[in-house]
């Protein structure tokens, strides 16, 4: 599984939907996902990948960790696992 | 009706180990937020705190006392022993003082100390005195055995409200003539490795200090420590000649029935306006409000439109001095009694040091990092915690 995928059935499984419900252009509130929901489903994310996530639920703007849309956090996450195994 | 005044005042926090140096910290807008010293702080994201520092336990209490208290239950010990001293209470042979104290952790050094012990040493066996020293009634209980209190003793457990609950209770007993007076305050002890892990989880913790209601706030830092107040019925303690603080003049207590950790708008202000009701005094005559203003971005902009729904246009000034001790958790309502008994006694009002820059979702007159002298007769001060819980006290001048 891809991180894309991985990721993305975080989300899903996160945001009581089916992995189908989720698509990269899918922005974390229309999927019904809170701040709550969102510090889980990146505590998932770091557990699955072995990586830590700079996000600050206070202020997620400055986390320097886009946030904005499901393929955002995908490309995030992608480029922290690419920065582990560099 | 009976009337509730406070006639002794004790502490142990992070800007000093009495009133009097937490008073002249509060007046200086002094900081006691710094590093961490905890064993494991390498591994900690946030290494910052509201630590006391140079806690000297046997300098205060008898031997065999240390070792049966947990951090948090000396600092309630402390600040005990130093608020009866104030308030020269005799305390009868029946029921007719307590002890209520607040604390949302308990003995968490003593958990987390044998934790390690049995999980990470691989060791067999603990301390024997683990479960009385972690049990969250022990302050309380410690308390009443120092000082011979027989009636109600207890200990309230709400999160971040713990103490304005307790000391809201402790209210209503000496007004109802359940009790003559009660100690009544909080403490709170989570400065461990685990206790901070516990808090990185939610990522609401700013890793370079505590700004409320600044518009660059970026989260809040934990504190440690204990107030306790003796709460007195006020004819017996004007009978006995004693010094009068303040008087507590109201209590309400509220819940969200909402969202375990969202706050909201409408439980906070049904708290302070049900506070205000209790105690028979109208919006117009608040001169000075401590915040619950913990430097989070949902906090601090719900806490300022609750004010907005109650006061209208005509918010009093309002501060949030956790930017100077730390958000001290179920001892946090306790250490900022303080500020208001400052506010109500000395007319200077602490400020809300690391002010920035204003937010305009926050558009309130914070007293911005100076203190300000102002004529205080009514006070307020807010608690909200996890779980949706509210509560509110409202103090006069004596």
């Amino acid at each position: 599984m891809d991180v894309r995928e991985k990721v993305i059935e975080i989300i899903a499984q996160q945001a009581l939907l089916q992995v189908s419900d989720v698509t990269p252009d899918s922005r974390p509130e229309e999927l019904g996902l809170d701040s709550l929901g969102l510090v889980e489903a990146i505590f998932a994310i770091e557990e699955a990948f072995d990586i830590s996530v700079p996000f600050n639920a206070n202020d997620p703007a400055q986390s320097g960790f886009d946030i904005s849309t499901v393929g955002a956090i995908v490309a995030a996450v992608e480029g922290l696992v690419a920065q582990k195994a560099a | 009706m009976r009337r509730v005044v406070i006639t002794g005042a004790g502490t142990v926090n992070a800007l000093a180990h009495d009133v009097a140096g937490t008073w002249a910290a509060m007046r200086e807008g002094r900081s006691g937020i710094g590093p961490l010293e905890v064993a494991g702080a390498e591994r900690l994201m946030v290494g910052i705190g509201a630590q006391v520092r140079g806690w000297d336990a046997g300098a205060h209490l008898e031997r065999g006392v240390v070792a049966q208290a947990d951090r948090f239950a000396q600092f309630a010990l402390v600040a005990a022993a130093q608020a009866m001293a104030q308030s020269g209470l005799v305390v009868g042979e029946g029921a007719d003082c307590g002890v209520i104290l607040g604390t949302a952790g308990g003995g968490l050094q003593t958990q987390e100390e044998s934790y390690r012990a049995v999980f990470a040493e691989g060791k067999n066996r603990v301390h024997p005195l683990t479960v009385p020293r972690l049990m969250a009634n022990a302050g309380a209980s410690h308390v009443s055995m120092a000082h011979g209190i027989r009636g109600p003793v207890f200990t309230v457990s709400t999160a971040c409200a713990s103490s304005n609950h307790a000391m809201g209770l402790a209210f209503q007993m000496v007004r109802s003539g359940a009790c003559r007076a009660v100690l009544t305050g909080g403490s709170e002890a989570m400065l461990t490795f685990g206790g901070m892990k516990a808090w990185e989880g939610l990522r609401v913790m700013s890793p370079g200090g505590c700004r409320p209601f600044c518009r660059s706030r970026d989260g809040m830092v934990q504190g440690e420590g204990a107030a306790v107040f003796v709460f007195e019925e006020r004819e017996a303690a004007l009978a006995r000649g004693a010094e009068i603080l303040a008087e507590v003049a109201g209590f309400a207590m509220t819940s969200d029935a909402g969202d375990l950790v969202a706050p909201s708008v409408d439980g906070a202000a049904r708290a302070i306006g049900g506070a205000l009701r209790d105690a028979g005094i109208a919006p117009a005559a608040v001169d000075y409000v401590n915040a619950h203003g913990t430097g989070t971005a949902a906090n601090d902009r719900t806490e300022a439109a609750a004010l907005r729904q109650v006061f209208g246009g005509q918010v009093p000034p309002v501060s949030a001095t956790k930017a100077m001790h730390g958000h001290v958790i179920g001892g946090t309502g306790a250490v900022e009694l303080l500020a208001c008994l400052m506010a109500l006694r000395d007319g200077v009002i602490a400020p809300t040091i690391g002010f920035r820059e204003a937010d305009p979702d926050c558009a309130l007159d914070v007293v911005p990092n100076v203190a300000r002298e102002a004529r205080v007769e009514v006070a307020l001060s807010n608690a909200f915690a996890f779980g949706g819980l509210n509560a509110v006290l409202a103090l006069r001048r004596a």
